[in-house]
């Protein structure tokens, strides 16, 4: 179980690797965190001619509010993200998270750019980033291109990124302090890929939902923002019964599920209902913490 | 001084815990070879051609082999006694001769001076395979599997007593489908094998043997057209056995057969994807079974047909899986009459051996599974039920009257009922069921549940044990077992301890070398404490009395006289501080006298009667009503070992087991797609429990019955925590969503939980 011969080059910053990607083409991958790559590289299921090893780069990895924008650079590793590391709803998010994310060692290594860039179905922060209309910022000899996260995810680990990209940095939203940010998974043991997960969030004002995000992932081949169930939300006051009918919205807002040997696409229905619905009560209990 | 009966720490932990383990991994010999096997990509199919000859170009590559290579090697032999009907006609070749038969089947074998130009050579090999239609489904009818092979090359029956006309008279028939999904035994370690041909010993040696050398010895030596002295086998460290580990797979036959016509050494270590498709499977049966009960649940009658996946070959355990499940479904109830009659198939699939608790896993599901429907069905207490039937102990010796090896099963003491009720009050049963029923009523889904299970072990037919003093007083045990990490070192220096009075930490036990002692059985079946542990009893009251001989000379007194405590020998009866000699100057006293270097004295146990016990495991868990998934909320075991050598030991033993059944019950499965294409290949598809999945095991261990089968009154202690487990699980989530006895599938996946739940109640 070890990779088919492969030639290995450094890259110390993101022009050097968008330079090596321009001079390789589609038989160059990168290598962030390596904890998908690696795998499928020793099943030998992907045999790239060239990996990029993007590690080196200087400045990749950090986590920057900048005005109204939350900056993840592409190489912060996962368990970064289980402590806080910058304020506000989804600061207070991001640990909640994070911790679903495989294991501890895996935490250590593995990078939020990586998972974009992997795009799996079952990333939970690629389903954030969906959730919050993220901008995937991509460095190629062009220069940078900007990436919404409506256009970023195309199909199971199929992304935007043109052969010659590289992902370096995500834009988050930085939400203001009424917003509240929940998250559920379901899955069959601690750390494995989510059968479905969902992240919701909403604005309060008086009381009152004035505006709402609920994305769900796991699901399909993509994650999606299910904004049907988001108009339910909207104006309405939080409770049980609100979130079971966005939950409920949220499962008829989708056509095509994935069915696998773990979950048929009736099953994952049921579960996008009932994981909206904790998610959103998630995102109650947060916010009354703070 | 007494060290039989104390958790003592184990004696093989400092090499394991300071990096001085040596596992397959670690051995290397100069020169040596690493081989890597090109398998199967399909289920079934004609080998067209092999094109070796892109691998073989390679650097590095030393040889390629396939099918015609080693078409006079004859296909591996199933273990003496195992074989049944025609199940030797499907017997595995070490590479494939003409027919693919699993995805996995070894095709072809590479060898390199290095593992990863053997991988990439290996990816060379061009297989052009004719494909032909798979036969994947269990219960699909009878038909060829080869040319003159049924898929169903042997059908038996096990049984007694009047089934029909228990069934004619019963009060209620109480009747259902169970069955156990395709799990197996996954070691931490994976399966690896070095062999070097010794020139100056004129032998090929094969390291990193396990579970069983002598008995592999016979097997390959005959395999190799080796004369038995011309092959050793040398266990080293084992990541976990489980059954799985240590068998003859074509793999470490090509490995021996490699160093010794090359005459160069040969490595190879599987990876996991090999494992999981390579390595034997396990479980896999469909029970349809019926039982006449009378009023009060008091069961009359089984009548059991079963269907058992033995996969595309019969390998070197041969039928001793349906075997088991036959005879041990009964389990520690009386079962007046019964019949079992079970059917062994044939699938495109890997094919299947044992894994711990073979058969009683499974047929402990079956058999708790109909109890628990009859309780549902007659409308009485699931404990009520299992007491009833329970086996009494005014019965002991029970004897089952079946033929089994040319006599009857005896289960050799117990007192079950009083087993049962120490167990209820340790976990606080009643508490339990109250706290549960009141949880449920309240709208939540949690059950516990308390299941029986009989566990059988300790089998001969005989070990031998050499005990061998130095003049310094220094003791080895030298055995025919092995060690497959379950202590085997520590428990034999107990008893080798407990009867010569000496420091057991100071007592070397060497094992697994068959150029140490002539014959073994090895580690397998749960015996190793019985029967070597009976054995070593023997042999050290061999050199004690040798050394209580001598003293006697020196303190100038009978023998009878002495006793042997903390390594010195002195008059019984004697103050503190009378006349003594220490064990090591009796030893170097009588290797004076006598010019000899070492004491020695071998010793065998026989027996042909197993060891019977009672146990009985409690699962408490949470059913997420609206995910369908399944928490574990607490697990316990209990079970009457009759004498524990080391308490802390058996525990082990005792939580290990569940772990892994707990996995069995709810996560782990080999699945195949239509074309017996493999599902389960890598540790993201076979689901293994994690410490997040699995509750502290609470254990208590009893010694309530002593065997009656051995001197130390020593019962089996492998397989316990395992047996039960898949019962215990399904029961209480049948309580805890409000259908007993609903669960008739092994794994509960939260798929088919949610089939139960969505279903007609």
């Amino acid at each position: 179980m070890k990779p088919a011969p492969f030639e290995y080059v450094i890259a110390e910053s993101w022009d050097a690797a968008a330079a090596l990607l321009a001079e390789h083409g589609d038989d160059a991958v990168i290598l962030a965190g390596g904890q998908s790559l690696v795998p499928v590289m020793n099943f030998r299921l992907a045999q790239p001619a060239v990996l990029v090893d993007v590690n080196p780069v200087a400045d990749g990895a950090y986590l920057r509010i900048d005005a109204d924008r939350l900056r993840v650079g592409a190489l912060t590793r996962h368990v970064r993200f289980e402590a806080p590391q910058v304020g506000g709803p989804l600061g207070a998010l991001f640990p909640r998270v994070a911790r679903h994310i495989a294991h501890l060692p895996i935490r250590m290594r593995g990078t939020f750019g990586g998972s974009l860039a992997h795009a799996d179905p079952a990333s939970e922060w690629c389903t954030l980033a969906r959730t919050f209309d993220a901008v995937m910022v991509a460095r190629s000899v062009r220069g940078d291109r900007r990436i919404d996260a409506s256009d970023y995810f195309q199909a199971a680990l199929v992304n935007d990124l043109a052969d010659d990209e590289v992902l370096r940095e995500i834009e988050l939203p930085a939400l203001g302090p009424d917003w509240a940010c929940g998250f559920a998974e379901f899955n069959r043991r601690a750390g494995d890929f989510a059968i479905v997960q969902s992240v919701a969030a909403f604005e309060l004002h008086d009381g009152r939902i004035v505006d709402a995000r609920i994305g769900i992932g796991g699901a399909a081949e993509v994650p999606w923002r299910a904004d049907t169930a988001e108009a339910v939300l909207a104006g309405a006051i939080p409770s049980a019964s609100l979130f079971e009918e966005a939950g409920a919205a949220a499962a008829e807002s989708v056509g095509e599920l994935m069915t696998d040997r773990q979950a048929s696409a009736e099953m994952r229905r049921d579960l996008v209902r009932v994981m909206v619905s904790r998610a959103l009560e998630d995102a109650l209990a947060a916010g009354v913490e703070r | 001084m007494t060290v039989i009966g104390k958790s003592v720490p184990r004696l093989e932990d400092r090499a394991l815990l300071t990096g001085m383990g040596r596992f397959a991994g670690d051995r290397n010999f100069d020169g040596q070879l690493h081989m890597r096997v090109v398998r199967s990509t399909v289920a079934h199919g004609r080998i067209v051609s092999v094109d070796t000859g892109a691998a073989a170009a390679m650097p590095g590559v030393h040889a390629v082999w396939t099918g015609a290579d080693v078409a006079d090697i004859p296909p591996i032999d199933l273990r003496p006694g195992s074989a049944l009907q025609d199940l030797e006609k499907c017997r595995q070749h070490i590479l494939v001769q003409e027919i693919v038969r699993y995805v996995g089947d070894p095709v072809a074998a590479v060898f390199a001076d290095d593992p990863h130009r053997a991988e990439d050579a290996a990816e060379l090999v061009w297989a052009e395979i004719e494909e032909l239609p798979p036969v994947v489904g269990l219960m699909d009818p009878p038909g060829e599997f080869a040319p003159g092979v049924s898929t169903e090359p042997a059908v038996f029956e096990k049984g007694y007593g009047d089934v029909d006309a228990a069934f004619a008279a019963a009060a209620h028939i109480v009747e259902c489908e169970l069955s156990v999904g395709r799990h197996a035994g996954v070691p931490l370690e994976t399966r690896g094998a070095l062999a070097i041909w010794n020139d100056a010993e004129a032998r090929l040696e094969f390291h990193a043997a396990a579970k069983i050398p002598h008995t592999n010895r016979i097997a390959l030596a005959a395999l190799l057209g080796l004369e038995l002295d011309q092959l050793h086998l040398f266990e080293g460290h084992v990541g976990g056995g489980f059954g799985v580990r240590g068998e003859i797979y074509p793999d470490e036959v090509l490995v021996n057969l490699a160093a010794m016509h090359f005459r160069r050494p040969v490595k190879w270590i599987e990876d996991r994807m090999e494992h999981l498709v390579a390595a034997n499977h396990s479980r896999e049966q469909t029970h349809r079974i019926r039982a006449a009960v009378d009023a009060d649940g008091l069961v009359r009658a089984i009548d059991d047909e079963f269907w058992f996946n033995q996969g595309a070959y019969a390998r070197t355990h041969g039928a001793t899986v349906p075997t088991v499940s036959a005879t041990m479904l009964p389990g520690p109830y009386k079962v007046p009459a019964y019949r079992a009659k079970g059917h062994i198939r044939l699938t495109n699939v890997t094919p299947a051996g044992t894994y711990r608790g073979p058969g009683r896993y499974e047929t402990s599901f079956v058999r708790e599974g109909l109890l628990d429907r009859i309780a549902a069905e007659l409308g009485l207490d699931p404990l009520d039920v299992r007491r009833v039937n329970l086996v009494a102990p005014d019965e002991m010796p029970y004897e089952r009257p079946f033929e089994v090896g040319g006599k009857p099963i005896q289960y050799d003491s117990g007192d079950y009922p009083k087993s049962l009720q120490r167990f209820l009050d340790h976990i606080g049963y009643d508490a339990l069921r109250r706290d549960m029923a009141a949880r449920r009523e309240a709208g939540e889904m949690a059950g516990a549940a308390v299941i029986c299970f009989l566990e059988l072990g300790g089998d001969g037919p005989f070990d031998d044990v050499r005990v061998e003093m130095a003049a310094d007083g220094a003791v080895e045990v030298v055995t025919g077992v092995a060690s497959v990490g379950q202590g085997a070192e520590t428990v034999i220096a107990q008893v080798c301890a407990e009867t010569l009075g000496i420091d057991y930490a100071g007592i070397t036990v060497t094992h697994g070398q068959t150029d140490r002692i002539e014959r073994g059985q090895g580690a397998r079946a749960s015996r190793v404490t019985v029967m070597t542990g009976n054995a070593t009893h023997k042999a050290a009251l061999g050199v004690r009395a040798i050394l209580l001989e001598t003293a006697a000379g020196l303190l100038q007194t009978a023998a009878e006289e002495l006793e042997i405590s903390g390594g010195t020998i002195r008059v019984a009866a004697a103050p503190e501080g009378g006349p003594s000699v220490t064990v090591a100057d009796a030893a170097a006293e009588t290797l004076r006298a006598s010019s000899g270097d070492r004491i020695a004295v071998e010793e065998t146990f026989e027996n042909d009667r197993a060891t019977y016990s009672f146990g009985a495991q409690m699962a408490a868990v949470s059913v997420d009503p609206r995910t369908a998934g399944v928490t574990v909320e607490r697990f316990a075991v209990a079970y009457d070992i009759g004498r524990a050598v080391n308490p802390m030991l058996v525990e082990g033993q005792l939580v290990g087991g569940a772990v892994q059944g707990i996995g069995g019950a709810l996560l782990e499965e080999f699945l195949y797609d239509e074309a017996g294409q493999p599902l389960s290949v890598t540790f993201a598809d076979y689901l293994m429990p994690t410490a997040m999945e699995v509750p502290d095991v609470e254990c208590l261990v009893l010694e309530e019955a002593p065997s009656t089968t051995n001197p130390l009154g020593l019962k089996s202690g492998g397989d316990p925590g395992i047996t039960g487990a898949g019962a215990a699980i399904a029961a209480a989530i049948g309580e805890a969503i409000g259908r007993p006895g609903s669960v008739a599938r092994l794994p509960v996946s939260p798929m088919r939980l949610r089939e139960i739940l969505t279903g007609p109640a």
